[in-house]
């Protein structure tokens, strides 16, 4: 009894001293773009990589997922005679929580183990100690540009998604399924509504932050070589999947209080 | 021109560095000696303030930079640059990016000019033309070179050696020992060398501290030292461990 509680309290003090270390970092980039001038030059070259790199993984992730639930959701329709439900369902649902929640999922895997895995290598060969010494906030120089680029390109890329998922959806459930498409589209249309895609965007910005700043604390606490350089981006992605996961229950909760589904 | 008073480190639960006191006069080398694992770099890496003590100054140019903040430090390290054990090149630019990095980031706009600093400073380690390669493609003394290269590029009041010649051939050492002689004559910098190396310490010294158990041992003149009759320092200077086979 004794070892157990003793083993949930150091397991609930790692994780207070772990969001703790997160808010400093948060702060530390707060006061970053309060006080130095952004690197515009490093910004793109994020945007790039974060950003237009991860459009296949997403587009493709995107597209399948639409594709297979529109299928699915037909197979259980289909009995009840609700075929022109299906577009309906297929929207919302990619609006509400797939889309955001497999973007992000996406993103942590590609984007936040690059991240993790870069500043963590900088870490061990004294690079960002090198930055320093030149004058160089190592908050200014890798993690602003990083974190700005992923809060901008991770809605954009959540809307990709949303639109290929809903788009493949449209074609399985009308070209393959013979849902008619004047009924799809109706539903569909009548349906989904301005507070959805509020709620995918939100979704998509929260979670950018999430994976930015899991990525950047974990490659910058790197220690221990080439073994510490492995374990970060493993860490990153286990955490930041962890975190995108849990915090979307808690996010659909509140935000639903915001922006209700349905039409009311 | 560094000065420090009585500083104290731990790292975790290991007490590194035990009230240091060391004064580098302006345009001297002062070498740092010790044991692998002594504080050596430790207490380099406090000099340009990548560490703060637990306790004491260090003093440059008579500010105590131990408790500014990391972006009070600016001005100071543009007083004082640092050659890495590793070089710490930045892998994802060339050789002339490296180098021209303190440059722009000290607003230098003109490329021609920022061309011909680099063109300098490579010929100043020897590394003339070597502009487009990268990091990865340079053996462990070419990137000591362009490290030192990207160090004095904006010609700093004083250069940190951490461990110049570790790692590299006795030719390449003795290579490394006469350039920082040459940069020494050239630059007129203050210089701090931390090295276990006793050629480079024999070498490139003015003066020399002997860190032991994260204490200043001994410090004095290269001349000082060789005379010097303590055990321990014999056996540091002539590499005896005491074991037998």
């Amino acid at each position: 009894m004794h070892a157990i509680s003793h083993a949930i309290g150091s397991g609930v003090i790692r994780l207070l001293r772990y969001m703790g270390q997160l808010a400093f970092l948060v702060k530390d980039t707060v006061v970053s773009l309060r006080v130095a001038p952004l690197r515009w030059g490093l910004l793109m070259q994020q945007l790039a990589e974060i950003g237009f790199r991860s459009q296949l993984v997403v587009v493709v992730t995107g597209a399948f997922t639409g594709a297979v639930f529109s299928a699915q959701t037909y197979f259980q329709f289909h009995r009840l005679g609700m075929d022109s439900a299906v577009g309906a369902v297929v929207a919302v649902s990619l609006f509400r929580e797939l889309g955001p929640v497999l973007t992000a999922l996406m993103l942590s895997g590609r984007v936040g183990a690059s991240i993790a895995a870069e500043i963590g290598t900088m870490k061990v060969t004294e690079q960002i100690e090198a930055l320093r010494s030149l004058g160089v906030h190592p908050i200014d120089f890798l993690i602003v540009p990083r974190i700005l680029a992923l809060i901008i390109s991770t809605p954009l890329l959540v809307a990709e998604c949303i639109g290929l998922g809903i788009g493949a959806g449209f074609l399985v459930a009308t070209k393959v399924l013979g849902v008619s498409r004047a009924y799809y589209m109706t539903n569909m249309l009548t349906f989904t509504t301005g507070r959805d895609i509020k709620m995918a965007l939100i979704k998509g910005t929260v979670f950018a932050c999430l994976i930015g700043f899991i990525a950047c604390e974990e490659g910058l606490k790197t220690a221990n070589g080439a073994a510490g350089v492995g374990r970060a981006p493993t860490q990153a992605v286990v955490i930041a999947s962890l975190v995108i996961l849990i915090s979307n229950f808690f996010l659909s909760l509140l935000l639903n209080i915001f922006f209700p589904a349905g039409t009311y | 021109m560094i000065e420090v008073i009585d500083l104290w480190k731990s790292l975790g639960t290991q007490q590194v560095l035990r009230g240091i006191n060391l004064k580098v006069a302006r345009g001297q080398t002062h070498v740092v000696l010790g044991r692998s694992g002594s504080g050596k770099s430790v207490l380099l890496k406090h000099l340009v303030g990548l560490f703060q003590p637990d306790q004491g100054k260090v003093l440059v140019d008579g500010e105590d930079i131990a408790r500014l903040k990391e972006r009070q430090l600016g001005p100071i390290r543009k007083k004082i640059g640092i050659l890495f054990q590793s070089g710490a090149l930045f892998d994802s630019m060339s050789v002339g990016e490296n180098i021209a990095f303190p440059l722009r980031e000290a607003g230098m706009k003109d490329e021609s000019l920022i061309a011909s600093k680099v063109a300098e400073a490579l010929e100043m380690v020897d590394l003339g033309g070597e502009q487009e390669k990268m990091p990865e493609n340079l053996s462990g003394g070419m990137r000591k070179r362009v490290g030192l290269a990207r160090t004095i590029v904006s010609r700093p009041a004083c250069i940190l050696y951490d461990e110049p010649t570790t790692g590299l051939d006795p030719i390449a050492t003795d290579s490394i020992n006469h350039l920082i002689r040459r940069l020494q004559r050239r630059l007129q910098a203050t210089s701090v060398v931390v090295t276990h190396d006793m050629k480079t310490a024999f070498h490139t010294a003015d003066r020399i501290a002997f860190l032991h158990e994260g204490s200043i041992y001994f410090e004095g003149s290269t001349e000082e030292l060789r005379a010097s009759k303590d055990p321990l320092l014999m056996d540091f200077i002539e590499g005896r461990s005491g074991e037998s086979d």
